[in-house]
């Protein structure tokens, strides 16, 4: 595995190792899925179910991932903050979420937290129920707190491996903290974490999945209903699957383009 | 206590005094620099020159003593009153620091936008005025991690120049480079000197230092050990220290 020259793989692989093989697999199987598609009415009436879904994976993720980034950056700023307190919360926070099943998560924003934040609006003189909380946001806001406990930890650890000497720079020209922050250490976090939060955003849209068990229609709960009236499991679990593998897929190429341009220059 | 200097100093350290844990950094230090001047700091490593020279921007905070510029003391818990001193004092690093992410010439323009509030124009001008100052016109569009160490450097001290301090404060700024490389950053703060730049330098370089300085502080243990002109403080010590450190080095 680890090569004489100590690197994991060889420096300067044959053209024929250097081929993507797995993308061309994938994509074979992708022409074959397509074709089926194209050929079969079965298989086109699953596809066009699906894509009635793909809306609402897209949006869910679309809209949890910058609210889980947002929330990891405010908590990455309480980790590394020299407020005890803010310290604390924020390691309270990231503890508990990234201690808990996502799915149990889900439930427990669903089911406990919305209500009660309905009941406690309303004793501040609102007048909700809580159906008036779509079952879409309760599921957002969920996947953005469960998230927002590891790009805590992601952005912690990007913003403590930057050299001491560049907060020291920014601060000896004169910049305010928050200069410093914005202008220097959070670009430079942001290059450094890439590929961890491309890694995130694929767990994310994977983990969208879990929308289904509240009745939300996105891809998955379009291929449970599809099943459950035709008894067609093969069919719809094998485009289902590759619906969510050309999702990842896309993430995965637009976040290594991402990386390529910023890699030129990396400290 | 260094004789009162005939000018107001532009910088000055009272009493300074530092400890890390048990090692006593700064003992009681005071230091005033005055305008236009060029004070080399020397002495042996672990002397707390380096320590000195961050306490007068506050990179370090000291645990007792004062940093005043010109005659009003400043206050480090005061963010407003912090940032307002190290606009006037300038520091350039052993490492260099540049920002990796920004273009040099953006690592120049980004402080005196921020810090000087210039236009977004008026500060590339002076960024690329400051690069072709330190003779890096044709660096301008390149990354800092595509310049050698030299270069780094320089571009590094137009960074400092860019905020106009007061004052600039060199933290070895050779030593990361190899001797080939001393060179052209050498010369360049000849030059600033020669322009009566105020400016403290930290260094090992004895022979910058006697051939630059006004006011050479010759350190050891966390105390000013002698104050004066190169002539008196590294040609004629008074100390045996101090004789023996420059001794040492001439030798060597």
């Amino acid at each position: 595995m680890i090569g004489p020259d100590g690197a994991l793989a060889p420096e300067r692989p044959s053209l024929l190792a250097r081929a993507p093989w797995w993308l061309l697999v994938l994509a074979l199987a992708a022409v074959l899925i397509g074709w089926r598609v194209v050929t079969d009415a079965l298989w086109r009436d699953i596809a066009s179910r699906l894509l009635d879904g793909l809306g609402l994976t897209l949006l869910v993720t679309a809209i949890a991932f910058p609210l889980a980034l947002g929330i990891g950056l405010f908590s990455a700023l309480g980790l590394v903050s020299r407020n005890p307190l803010l310290r604390q919360l924020a390691t309270l926070y990231v503890q508990v979420v990234r201690g808990l099943p996502v799915l149990v998560q889900i439930f427990i924003v669903a089911f406990v937290l919305v209500p009660l934040g309905v009941e406690a609006a309303n004793a501040l003189g609102a007048q909700l129920s809580a159906q008036d909380v779509p079952m879409v946001a309760r599921v957002i806001a969920a996947l953005a707190f469960a998230y927002g406990a590891f790009e805590a930890e992601t952005l912690r650890g990007g913003l403590t491996s930057l050299p001491r000497g560049q907060a020291e720079a920014a601060r000896a020209l004169g910049l305010s903290r928050w200069q410093t922050l914005q202008h220097i250490l959070l670009p430079q976090t942001f290059r450094r974490v890439l590929p961890t939060l491309g890694n995130d955003l694929i767990c994310l849209l994977k983990d969208s999945a879990l929308v289904s068990v509240l009745g939300v229609r996105d891809i998955t709960q379009e291929a449970r209903l599809y099943q459950s009236a035709t008894f067609r499991y093969t069919e719809s679990l094998v485009l289902l699957a590759f619906f969510y593998l050309a999702l990842t897929l896309l993430v995965a190429l637009g976040v290594r383009a991402l990386e390529n341009r910023y890699r030129r220059h990396a400290a | 206590m260094p004789p009162e200097p005939a000018t107001t100093p532009v910088l000055e350290a009272r009493g300074l005094t530092k400890r890390f844990d048990t090692l006593v950094a700064l003992d009681a230090v005071s230091i005033a620099v005055a305008p236009g001047t060029v004070t080399a700091i020397l002495g042996p490593s672990g002397s707390g020159k380096s320590t000195l020279l961050r306490c007068l921007n506050f990179l370090v905070v000291p645990d007792a003593g004062e940093v005043l510029f010109e005659r009003a003391q400043i206050n480090p818990r005061d963010d407003a009153a912090l940032n307002a001193h190290r606009a006037r004092v300038g520091m350039v690093f052993q490492q260099f620091n540049l920002f990796p992410h920004l273009l040099v010439w953006e690592n120049i323009a980004l402080a005196a936008r921020l810090v000087r509030h210039l236009s977004a124009d008026a500060a590339r001008k002076r960024a690329l005025a400051l690069l072709d100052r330190v003779g890096l016109a044709d660096k301008a569009d390149a990354h800092p991690t595509q310049l050698s160490g030299g270069q780094q450097q320089r571009a590094a001290i137009a960074r400092a120049l860019a905020v106009e301090p007061a004052v600039l404060l060199f933290d070895e700024p050779t030593s990361a480079l190899d001797p080939e490389l001393t060179g052209e950053v050498l010369a360049v703060m000849r030059q600033l000197a020669s322009e009566h730049t105020t400016m403290v330098v930290v260094t090992h370089d004895v022979e910058f230092a006697r051939q630059a300085a006004t006011q050479v502080v010759f350190m050891d243990a966390g105390r000013v050990i002698e104050t004066g002109s190169p002539a008196q403080v590294i040609d004629a010590p008074v100390t045996e220290r101090a004789r023996r450190f420059f001794s040492l080095k001439s030798a060597g």
